[in-house]
């Protein structure tokens, strides 16, 4: 397809157009673009539920938690630092939290005053649709704009020199949306991946460990099924608990849904062929499948895979090494938790590290020798709900941040502005130069004013 | 040790060891603590103290950059630098208190600012003791192991601060790579925690383009042309000599903030085009090909590519003021040219010499369109008393940053971040956390990560 029948080119203008014309920078329209996003979401809640649920088989009440998009503040311009837009934004957004991921960078843009094109994922579908659909009935639609399809378009709107990109997804597109941005030197943020690991020390009461469990247990199947990338991936505990993590587990799965979990109600499907045969892959492995101590039961009709506990499976196994991104939860033990902290500095930086612990020094330890994104005490995925926090990851987890006030940072360039007047005007900054201005220069940084009264009676050389 | 190249050749091997020994280095632990990190900034303020002369010297063969320009611009500004970092250091480290929500109720939130790990930063050569020293300084001050690759094009500098920081510093951590593009090649191949590369868009385009393939942030610190407006309503002495400071007092013209062309009004053309000669004259004398003031063109490259400009046929016959030269010195004196085309070369690259374009329009607010139909520049300047116009012009032109009623300056106030948009790049450092108290300082910023 060329870029004519694509009508990018067209789009592409027709939004560069309207940044031109100064429409997106006033306060007036922000406001008006984010009310109205306000109102898109209330008032299609039920059919994003469908939508949602029709590419994810999410449940309404996961959906919604997950993606209602939340409120920006906004900042006012100082003297000295001027925020502008950037200008015409690229947004990609992922197929886990297809409604979410796609407007709260939206948020962000407006707020900062941009003209932008989203680009849902084509593995969500009926979400990609709605946001066709839904978007150009609230939005100005000459400076907002959605493109639907896969990775052609992709590719061809990569071509495209953008102010920004915003993309969430897998590090291995992070890498080729960098690459294409470095042509035309355009800045990034990459929303990415990784293991997200948590570390459970036992030194809990037993009401505190079900709690901590129960936790776990919701941020693994509770987000999309295992298919997000702040879920758990993997839990590191002392061996000696083992037995007692799995039970807990175990009674927390069937709490959430049923002892018939089998049946897979409340659960998150797997979103697509792909991602089902690529996870189904993971347990073929003998040395895999046989560390499986519960569930494990897979359904390739409906593409549903059932909570799935691991005790110890190989380090080397693609399980160990690869962001998981579904509902298989290993558990690896260790001699004593402290092991921890080498175990997870070694490995790539994650997104979020999870650590359960009241103890101060396993705490400190985390905080001073290990890096992420971001690190939760005591509960998962949390973080999300503070918009005072930056949401973000570090190496291969990502690149750049955003929430909250982040959000509108990242589309914006800060422009430093410094005035000045004709009043005052230093004599000594201007050639010829001489020694005698050299000695006043050096006065003036060292704020040695006597030094300078000295230097004109000529008593300074 | 730090000087990596006379063992042989620099190639991926060995760039691959020195970064797994920096790796192993910060894995210690050592360099995220205060001590060490205040221990070096003082190792580096006491490195600049101790050896101005051999600094002003090796900045005089690379460029024949006057004494003045060398403390001013170069020295000053790095021992600014580091002392800036020393009084804010500790304030830099603390954690933020962040604001929670009632869905998380009870819970307390903060924003721990952690150094990256290794970063590598690739400098220029018109300021080479500045632009390797401050974004260093940066990095120390954060917590970071670094590697300094300097310019091959100032070589005299580059090997000066390989000498100087391999005997002041902790070698363990911070370390100088000299050589050209095979070494910076061997360098972008490997993984890194951050780069800082200050230069041109085509090698910002490479080394972001090399980052691409580990995810590694990258800051990006570029130029373009930075454009002059000039109204009418002005006082025209003062305005003169600031923009002849700004344009020939910096490094003759290489500077990336440099004014690169000036936009008047047609009636007012002649009597700017009258001061600037005045100016000119008064600061570097009749014969400024002979003026000890200004810096020489860096080589005899750069020296071709500025005459080119100006032999172009459409463009030398608008010379209107200067334009001799003196290849064996590679030097050029100041010159003015007034409605050079559009089209022509010096009007559509960045000029990064003593050439000074002066385009006319017939109403002062017609430029706006001119800058905003160009590449976003690193800085842009307005001279105007006429409170209207500058609003207009800081609300409509976006670029890196801006000056009024000043040029070249915004770069030296600790307050504003440096740093450019679009074609003149991304990312930012300089400034302090005045500006924005809840935001972390800029310094940090880029040479650390939050963490929530």
């Amino acid at each position: 397809m060329t870029v004519a029948e694509f009508g990018l080119g067209e789009r592409l203008g027709e939004l560069r157009r309207t940044f031109q014309s100064g429409t997106t920078r006033s306060l007036a329209w922000r406001k008006a673009q984010l009310q109205a996003l306000l109102n898109l979401v209330r008032d299609n809640e039920e059919q994003i539920f469908q939508v949602v649920h029709e590419d994810l088989g999410k449940h309404p009440v996961e959906a919604f938690r997950d993606e209602s998009p939340l409120p920006l503040a906004f900042f006012p311009a100082t003297a000295e630092l001027l925020p502008e837009p950037l200008g015409v934004v690229l947004i990609f957004s992922c197929w886990n939290f297809p409604i979410s991921l796609a407007l709260e960078p939206l948020i962000g843009a407006i707020s900062a005053g941009n003209a932008a094109l989203i680009k849902p994922s084509e593995m969500a579908p009926a979400c990609s649709s709605f946001l066709a659909r839904v978007i150009p009935r609230y939005l100005d639609n000459k400076a907002i704009k959605v493109i639907e399809g896969g990775p052609e378009t992709g590719a061809k709107l990569l071509e495209e020199k953008w102010d920004k990109i915003f993309f969430t997804g897998s590090p291995r597109v992070g890498r080729i949306i960098m690459s294409a941005a470095a042509k035309h030197l355009t800045p990034v943020t990459l929303e990415l991946g990784g293991k997200c690991p948590v570390i459970l020390d036992t030194r809990l009461s037993s009401s505190e460990l079900e709690v901590a469990i129960k936790r776990i247990a919701w941020g693994k199947w509770g987000l999309c099924n295992g298919q997000s990338c702040v879920g758990v991936d993997y839990i590191l505990v002392e061996e000696k608990f083992a037995p007692t993590l799995i039970d807990l587990l175990k009674k927390s799965i069937d709490q959430f849904y049923g002892r018939k979990a089998k049946d897979f109600k409340d659960l998150t499907r797997i979103v697509n062929r792909h991602h089902f045969e690529r996870l189904h892959n993971l347990i073929k492995d003998p040395a895999v499948s046989d560390s499986i101590v519960h569930g494990g039961q897979v359904d390739k009709e409906r593409m549903f895979i059932e909570p799935t506990i691991l005790l110890d499976p190989p380090l080397e196994a693609e399980i160990m090494t690869e962001e998981i991104f579904g509902p298989f939860l290993p558990i690896i033990t260790l001699k004593n938790i402290e092991e921890s902290i080498e175990f997870v500095s070694s490995r790539p930086k994650p997104l979020v590290l999870y650590a359960f612990t009241k103890d101060e020094t396993l705490k400190r330890l985390v905080l001073s020798r290990t890096s992420s994104g971001s690190v939760t005490f005591n509960d998962i995925a949390v973080q999300f709900m503070s918009d005072d926090l930056p949401f973000g990851g570090i190496g291969q987890s990502g690149l750049g941040k955003y929430h909250g006030k982040f959000s509108f940072e990242a589309f914006t360039h800060e422009k430093a502005v410094l005035r000045r007047n004709f009043i005052f005007d230093l004599e000594s900054r201007y050639p010829p130069w001489s020694d005698f201005k050299l000695n006043f220069i050096r006065l003036l940084y060292k704020y040695d004013y006597f030094g300078i009264i000295l230097l004109f009676l000529g008593l300074k050389g | 040790m730090a000087v990596e190249m006379r063992k042989g050749k620099f190639d991926g091997d060995r760039a691959a060891a020195l970064l797994k020994e920096l790796r192993v280095s910060f894995a210690s632990g050592k360099t995220k603590s205060y001590g060490w990190r205040v221990q070096q900034l003082k190792n580096v303020l006491r490195m600049v103290d101790e050896n101005e002369k051999a600094i002003v010297e090796a900045l005089r063969l690379d460029l024949a950059k006057p004494k003045f320009e060398a403390f001013v611009n170069e020295i000053s500004l790095v021992k600014a630098a580091c002392k800036h970092s020393l009084t804010k250091l500790k304030h830099w480290m603390k954690p933020q208190k962040a604001k929670t929500s009632i869905i998380t109720f009870p819970s307390s939130a903060k924003i721990v600012s952690e150094p990256l790990g290794v970063v590598l930063i690739i400098s220029a050569w018109n300021y080479p003791f500045l632009l390797s020293l401050d974004p260093v300084i940066g990095a120390i001050a954060a917590g970071n192991t670094v590697v300094l690759k300097p310019s091959e094009i100032s070589p005299a500098t580059s090997s000066l601060l390989a000498k100087l920081l391999k005997d002041y510093v902790d070698c363990s951590t911070i370390r100088v790579v000299e050589g050209a593009a095979a070494e910076t090649t061997a360098l972008l191949e490997q993984k890194w925690d951050k780069i800082l590369y200050t230069g041109n868009g085509n090698v910002g385009r490479i080394v972001m383009a090399s980052a691409a393939k580990h995810v590694t942030p990258v800051i990006l610190e570029l130029g373009g042309k930075s454009p002059v407006v000039v109204d009418s309503k002005i006082n025209l002495t003062v305005s003169a000599r600031r923009i002849v400071a700004g344009k020939w007092g910096c490094n003759n013209g290489q500077t990336c903030v440099s004014p690169d062309y000036i936009i008047t009004t047609k009636t007012f053309a002649t009597k700017l085009i009258d001061a600037l000669k005045h100016v000119l004259e008064e600061f570097f004398g009749k014969d400024p090909l002979q003026s000890k003031d200004l810096s020489r063109i860096v080589n005899s490259s750069h020296f071709s590519r500025l005459t080119k400009l100006l032999d172009e046929d459409k463009v030398s016959g608008k010379i209107v003021y200067g334009g001799q030269r003196d290849e064996t010195q590679l030097k050029i004196a100041p010159t003015i040219l007034l409605d050079v085309p559009e089209d022509s070369l010096i009007m559509n690259e960045e000029i990064f010499g003593p050439l000074l374009p002066i385009i006319t329009v017939d109403k002062v607010e017609d430029s706006l369109n001119i800058i905003n139909s160009r590449s976003k520049p690193l800085a842009a300047y307005l001279f105007t008393s006429s409170k209207k116009l500058e609003k207009e012009f800081v609300e409509k032109i976006s670029a890196g940053g801006m000056l009024i009623n000043d040029t070249v300056l915004h770069l030296t106030n600790p307050s504003l971040p440096f740093g450019g948009v679009g074609e003149s790049g991304f990312g930012s450092y300089h400034g302090t956390h005045h500006i924005h108290p809840e935001k972390l300082d800029y310094w940090m910023l880029f040479f650390t990560t939050v963490r929530a």
